[in-house]
């Protein structure tokens, strides 16, 4: 049929090469000797984090630390500049706060601030909640909803019992045999190359 | 290693028995619990469903016919200005508590128990918060004015009161309803990942899908998912502690005998707990009989709980006995009349005792293993905590009935549509636990795993 030969042609291009594992202990190990050999771009997946996983990999921290710190700051100044702000008559950016009112004899605008502690502390907790979510799903590149490998069989396992390393195309020290040669020695079954 | 020679109890950490029980591994811990959101859920479910839905619409028309009529359906009167909306905001809040502390403060004491429970626990507090979330805004009266507590300039450039009580509580629940949400959702993307990949039908398939983000558990992933996770839960600890201190402020700030005492902030957060563990286990204790998830949530779990009840409740007993103590220290005659009369006066002297005996005096029998390893006994216990724990509330609120001048002296009769809003709050609590325990993983599937043996990469080898 013409329409199956048109997709065929689409399908060519590869991805990577990827192999499976049944515990965290060989998937472990197995990345060791994928960060030995000299491979950056790949990638181990599992149903839960693995203790030391990163060491394994060779993969530095995550920068989203910075990010949530950025955000709290936000926050912070945000609840300090709308709780002395519009309870005094301090013009912003040529707008003007609110009135001067004396509620239970205590100073308003900035002198006040013990008083707006409260907003100020939730607002920095709520943006730097905001950072922390919505920075690691970023960071991550989700959502998203289309990826080569849900295309391997048995790759559904890796959110219940399955642990798997895929390996790139892209990388540098990429080569079909070199790679399948290291998931042989390191136990991998149902090793399968991937199209995008 | 067999679970027999190891007690699960023991005090020694080495010597116990693993959080899983009945040998399960990684692939058996993922069936366990999918097969409750997968399996089918029969007349059971439906029936309990359409209780709670009716349950619900009681409180559709409750608030349709306040709102058509006004507060005056209600028995709120002068000077009992709060009457249940207030003791059943307060009570909502605080059933939330529990979820909050076993998933923030317990992740960060490393207390691996919390994974077989804090999923339920952070819905249970989700599902609490919506609840509360009603009364503040149907209580006002004008309810199509309830923005004007939301942080606006009205018509004439006039902000609201950023020092009230009422306007920080706004920002305190709004803040930990979002962040519990969140902390939750964050918590149930690889779950839902998990419950993608076993969907059989498309439906499923596109619905998890989506929800889960295309998650794949990639190790790069899980270390900023780690990382977020912990953050999380060090935000959502102080947050949890501040939320229940402004409620308490609510009354604290007032300056009314019985109510502006200082103890009031951790006097209401150990509260908090204190009734939000009680209510977990009232609900955990026939879910997990009748989901058969007994080696997932053991006794252990059970019993850890019941001693957090046992160390919160007597926190809760040290705060009405120093309420009183203060009371009388303090040589004030309104603070020391407004304690004599809630113990001892006319007409609410019953709730006190029915508080104290629920609060202080039942949850001591935890003291004993055995009632503490006792399903029959934690379940009633539990049971009289969410009772007494409600009356606390209510004692507080109608500290009002007893002004400064006996003059204003008055008293409180609830209505019928005082009843049907609570018994409605009951059935969106009970809608939405349903609809969850039918649709979500209500066990931490990812996190269960990290605390089981097998999942050190070094489990096995010698040391």
């Amino acid at each position: 049929m013409a329409h199956e030969k048109v997709k065929k042609v689409v399908e060519e291009k590869p991805y990577g090469i990827i192999g499976q594992f049944s515990t965290p202990k060989a998937v472990y190990h197995a990345a060791e000797k994928f960060r030995d050999a000299g491979f950056k771009k790949f990638e181990v997946y599992s149903p839960f984090p693995i203790h030391g996983m990163d060491d394994a990999m060779g993969i530095k921290p995550t920068k989203l630390p910075w990010l949530i710190l950025l955000c709290g700051i936000t926050g912070l100044t945000a609840g300090i500049v709308l709780s002395t702000w519009s309870s005094s008559e301090t013009w912003l950016f040529g707008i003007k706060g609110g009135y001067k009112m004396i509620i239970s004899g205590k100073p308003d605008g900035f002198e006040g601030i013990y008083e707006f502690i409260p907003v100020i502390f939730e607002t920095t907790i709520l943006l730097s909640a905001f950072g922390a979510v919505f920075g690691m799903i970023g960071m991550n590149g989700l959502p998203r909803l289309y990826n080569p490998l849900f295309k391997h069989d048995h790759f559904a396992k890796a959110t219940d019992d399955g642990f798997f390393i895929a390996v790139e195309c892209k990388d540098p020290l990429y080569d079909v045999n070199k790679v399948k040669e290291i998931f042989e020695k390191s136990g991998g079954d149902n090793v399968t190359e991937i199209t995008d | 290693m067999s679970d027999t020679a190891l007690d699960p109890f023991a005090d020694n950490p080495k010597k116990r028995t693993s959080l899983v029980q009945g040998g399960l591994n990684f692939g058996q811990v993922t069936e366990k619990v999918c097969n409750v959101i997968e399996g089918n859920f029969g007349k059971a479910w439906w029936m309990c469903l359409s209780v709670s839905l009716s349950m619900l619409g009681l409180l559709g028309i409750s608030i349709g016919y306040l709102i058509w009529e006004g507060v005056g359906i209600w028995g709120v009167n002068n000077p009992v200005g709060w009457g249940w909306a207030i003791v059943n905001f307060v009570f909502w809040v605080g059933i939330g508590h529990a979820g909050t502390l076993i998933s923030a403060i317990l992740f960060l004491l490393r207390q691996n128990w919390r994974t077989g429970v804090n999923r339920f626990a952070e819905a249970m507090t989700l599902m609490a918060v919506a609840c509360a979330g009603i009364f503040p805004g149907i209580h006002i009266g004008r309810v199509w004015a309830a923005y004007w507590m939301f942080p606006l300039p009205n018509q004439m450039g006039l902000w609201p009161n950023f020092r009230s009580p009422l306007l920080w509580d706004m920002f305190a629940v709004s803040t930990y309803a979002t962040v519990s949400l969140l902390f939750w959702y964050v918590g149930l993307i690889p779950d839902l990942a998990t419950a993608r990949d076993r969907a059989t039908s498309k439906i499923r398939k596109i619905v998890y899908g989506i929800f889960s983000l295309g998650w794949t558990g990639a190790n790069r992933h899980w270390q900023s998912y780690e990382r977020a996770y912990a953050t999380l839960a060090a935000l959502a600890t102080p947050l949890v502690l501040s939320v229940h201190t402004i409620v308490s402020f609510d009354f604290a700030v007032a300056n009314l005998p019985g109510w502006h005492t200082t103890i009031f902030p951790p006097y209401f957060v150990a509260g908090a707990v204190f009734s939000g563990f009680a209510m977990v286990i009232s609900l955990l204790v026939p879910i997990r009989k009748i989901f058969k998830l007994e080696d997932l949530i053991t006794m252990r779990h059970l019993e850890n709980m019941n001693k957090i009840i046992l160390a919160t409740g007597t926190m809760v007993g040290y705060a009405y006995a120093m309420e009183f103590f203060i009371a009388w220290y303090s040589g004030v005659e309104l603070e020391t009349f407004a304690f004599v009369n809630r113990a001892f006066g006319a007409p609410f002297g019953w709730a006190y005792w029915i508080m104290v005996t629920c609060n202080v005096i039942t949850p001591q029998l935890f003291w004993f293993k055995k009632i503490r390893t006792s399903i029959t006994m934690m379940f009633i216990l539990s049971i009289f905590v969410n009772i007494g724990m409600w009356f606390e509330r209510f004692v507080i609120t109608m500290t009002l009935h007893r002004d400064f001048m006996p003059s204003s002296w008055g008293g409180y009769t609830p209505t019928f549509w005082d009843v049907s809003t609570f018994i409605g709050s009951w059935g969106l609590f009970l809608t939405l636990l349903l609809l969850f325990v039918r649709f979500v993983p209500m066990i931490a599937i990812a996190e269960v795993k990290i605390v089981m043996p097998e999942s050190d990469p070094h489990h096995g080898e010698e040391h």
